[in-house]
């Protein structure tokens, strides 16, 4: 066992544990808003994370035995606890300052057309550039352009959104067989796509597109059919043949008709259980499901909260900006205003 | 007079082949190691003699080595990086292409330090004909019962493989030729676990540059108390530099570690000085990626001391004022080159080499090319100098391989010492038109 201090809480965890699922540990028994934002880490898949730098954390007692601090930030994603660790992120300035900047990094070439994509109000993008990135852009060139792809009848692709978390190439690469896309180019020309133009063509793809935390990958039943602030989420389940198929999904209603089928998510709007194509994709009555009730929504989405006020994670930076001795820390205009603070 | 341990006997007519190789001392150190010496104290040999990493890094070889897990049961590996690919760095192709045999006799006397049975020369693709010639050494090698099984009766079996790389910078990342060399796309990887105990198929390995292999043969021969004797402090033996630039004689110069680096451009025996009688203006003292220093830093350090050709006196005061040996790349530029141009020429290979897997490296390089770009142009305003160093600043220390930080390492320097020279773009965007001797940029097809 390993005891961590993230952001002046103390957790004992198992060896072996990272940093960021320690962070999670004591949001879950404190109720606090420490873990770091992650974009390309998924629990749920085998390797990943590491990718897009958002999880930044620093170190600044390596552990109880060699307490140097370490000299850069780390992933916290791929970063294991060691005893005695002690973990600045919130209570950091430099770290959210370094953070800001991996967040323009991921705006710089995303095409900001949130008015038009599908994934608006459950975007982890949106999420993250709103509770931790600056605002305005500082980049003034063109924005790469690529012409939008189908992978397959079911799924659409957009490679100006993506922002390689390569969780889709995980999907492929775990849960399902015969991996036929990946990532062509490298630097800023990589691209996800299918090779050739290959249709992703098998029954556990459309889980592509709920890993993806922006909307490169989007489902074309339901593309432009409604905004997801304007549907309902319902959990159930049905008796799925498919032998790696659960059933159990959460279903978007919108008056009566079910406009989307997806798996359930967690807090950290990771999938509980994946699901298979037929349950995504062709079950969209109602009489095909057993209701089991509304959803809890825990992710920090539009979705759940319907308006973009002053986020948690800045009201635990608030909180917190006690103990920073009086640092100055830019939340943008307005952002401490009381009648904008979520009560 | 300068002792040669590596480049004794480079010019010698065939010494790549294996019979004249063998007439000067070839293989001799092999014999002595397999005879005479057990694993662990031909590892001791090499701690002893403090060689440190030839390839830009400067880790002490011997513990290096001695940080390798030995599982039972399990094969182990030594790989060579021979995917030379700092701009400015041509070291390791002189030594392969002149004498492939010293790196051969390298790799068995390592493989048998290190245990692996299987060791690798990944060459970088560009390279296609230094790969014939280390083939050729091989099949000598193996025909003359160096390599294979049971090599000069000691019962040490190994094979030794090339591997031509697809050429690409990022692949002499260790992980990312590992990737490569696994057969896969040349990502970095991400650490922990370090190759020292999941390396090639997650097993243990050891990454070598070719010039450190190279030296333990010397190391093997005289014993490692010897050539700890030469160089300076910490630094010890001998280190090839790759000299170009506007020098008199360019070419890989086999230097003592402790030439004061006044010395190395000046005296006849190394760079000549600077060609057509122009003043220095600038050095990059170890292959693009590390800090470029003006002058007045470069041979002297800022407490005014003479700075010499070791790892530790070329990183005196730190980047304030210093920077690093590196893999020995010695760009020399005199008083007509423009910084902001040379630091586009950098800033465009970093984009393009860019592996783009993590952000920071991924977006930030091109926006920094981009940005460079600007001030080419004559478009750039005194803002853009501060965005510069923002942005570099965002990228150092956030990525997955140290390739952030190569990328961003030129780009902080060239504004802290010559800040001045960006503003003078600024102020006179003709001004850049009068650099002659640079190619010119509609020559450039955009990538």
């Amino acid at each position: 066992m390993a005891k961590v201090t993230i952001d002046d809480i103390t957790i004992v965890v198992p060896d072996g544990t990272t940093i960021l699922h320690a962070a999670r540990m004591i949001d879950e028994q404190h109720g606090t808003n420490i873990a770091p934002p992650t974009m390309c880490y998924y629990s749920k898949l085998k390797a990943t994370g590491g990718y897009c730098r958002t999880c930044i954390v620093n170190v600044t007692q390596g552990s109880e035995k060699d307490p140097r601090p370490m000299p850069k930030p780390v992933a916290s994603c791929r970063t294991t606890v060691m005893d005695g660790m002690v973990v600045k992120n919130n209570t950091s300035p430099e770290l959210l300052e370094a953070r800001a900047g991996v967040v323009e990094f991921l705006l710089l070439n995303h095409p900001l057309d949130c008015p038009v994509c599908d994934q608006a109000g459950e975007c982890h993008l949106q999420d993250l550039s709103y509770e931790n990135g600056k605002e305005g852009s500082r980049f003034e060139f063109p924005k790469r352009e690529v012409e939008p792809d189908d992978l397959g009848d079911k799924i659409k692709l957009n490679m100006n959104r993506c922002i390689l978390c390569y969780r889709c190439v995980k999907v492929c690469d775990q849960i399902t067989d015969g991996r036929v896309h990946g990532v062509l180019y490298r630097g800023d020309h990589a691209e996800i796509s299918t090779y050739i133009e290959k249709a992703i063509d098998n029954d556990f793809s459309g889980n592509v597109i709920d890993v993806c935390p922006v909307g490169a990958l989007t489902d074309k039943t339901f593309r432009f059919k409604s905004r997801v602030w304007f549907t309902k989420p319902v959990d159930a389940h049905r008796n799925c043949a498919h032998e790696k198929c659960s059933g159990k999904v959460r279903l978007w209603f919108k008056g009566d008709d079910v406009l989307r089928v997806t798996a359930r998510k967690d807090r950290w709007g990771e999938v509980e259980e994946f699901i298979c194509n037929e349950c995504r994709f062709d079950k969209k009555s109602k009489h095909d499901w057993e209701i089991e009730g509304p959803s809890i929504i825990s992710h920090h989405s539009v979705i759940n909260q319907n308006h973009y006020t002053l986020g948690k994670l800045q009201l635990g930076i608030k909180n917190q900006i006690k103990h920073l001795n009086g640092t100055k820390i830019d939340l943008g205009e307005g952002a401490l205003n009381p009648n904008n603070i979520e009560k | 007079m300068n002792e040669k341990l590596l480049l004794k006997y480079d010019h010698i007519p065939g010494i790549n082949t294996l019979a004249v190789y063998r007439q000067h001392n070839g293989y001799t150190s092999l014999e002595k190691a397999l005879k005479t010496l057990k694993p662990d104290e031909v590892v001791e040999e090499v701690k002893k003699s403090g060689l440190r990493g030839r390839g830009g890094a400067g880790f002490p070889t011997g513990m290096k080595w001695s940080f390798l897990a030995k599982p039972e049961g399990v094969p182990r590996y030594l790989v060579c990086n021979a995917d030379e690919s700092e701009p400015g760095t041509f070291k390791d192709r002189y030594l392969m292409e002149r004498i492939p045999h010293l790196l051969v006799e390298g790799m068995i006397i390592a493989s048998y330090a290190l245990g692996a049975n299987a060791s690798y020369i990944y060459v970088r693709g560009e390279y296609y004909y230094i790969i014939k010639i280390l083939q050729k050494a091989i099949k000598e090698a193996y025909a003359a019962g160096l390599l294979g099984k049971n090599i000069l009766g000691s019962g040490f079996d190994l094979d030794l493989y090339v591997q031509p790389g697809g050429g690409a910078y990022i692949c002499g990342e260790e992980t990312a030729l590992l990737e490569s060399l696994e057969g896969k796309r040349g990502n970095p990887r991400i650490k922990p676990p370090f190759p020292a105990v999941a390396g090639l198929w997650g097993r243990p390995t050891v990454v070598n540059n070719v010039e450190t292999i190279a030296a333990v043969v010397p190391i093997i021969q005289d014993g490692g108390d010897a050539y700890a004797k030469i160089g300076v402090g910490k630094s010890t033996g001998t280190k090839l530099i790759s000299a170009s630039g506007h020098i008199n004689k360019p070419g890989v110069y086999e230097i003592e570690l402790g030439v004061p680096v006044e010395e190395f451009i000046y005296s006849e025996q190394y760079c000549g000085g600077i060609r057509n009688g122009k003043k220095l203006k600038a050095v990059v003292a170890g292959g693009s990626s590390v800090p470029i220093l003006p002058t007045e830093l470069i041979l002297k350090t800022a407490k005014g001391e003479p700075r010499l050709m070791t790892y530790e006196s070329l990183s005196d005061g730190g980047f304030a004022t210093g920077t690093m040996l590196g893999s020995g790349g010695f760009i020399v530029m005199d008083e007509d080159t423009s910084i902001v141009k040379n630091l586009f020429t950098f800033a465009r290979f970093y984009r393009h080499e860019s592996c783009g897997q993590c952000s920071p490296c991924r977006e930030g390089t091109a926006w920094m090319e981009k940005i460079i770009k600007k001030f080419i142009d004559g478009k750039a305003n005194m803002a853009d100098i501060d965005l510069l160093w923002d942005v570099q600043s965002k990228i150092e220390g956030k990525t997955i391989c140290p390739l952030g930080e190569a990328a961003a390492w030129p780009v902080a320097a060239a504004i802290r010492h010559f800040r001045h020279e960006f503003e003078a773009y600024v102020r006179n965007p003709q001004s850049i038109n009068e650099v002659k001797h640079y190619y010119r940029l509609n020559n450039l097809v955009e990538a």
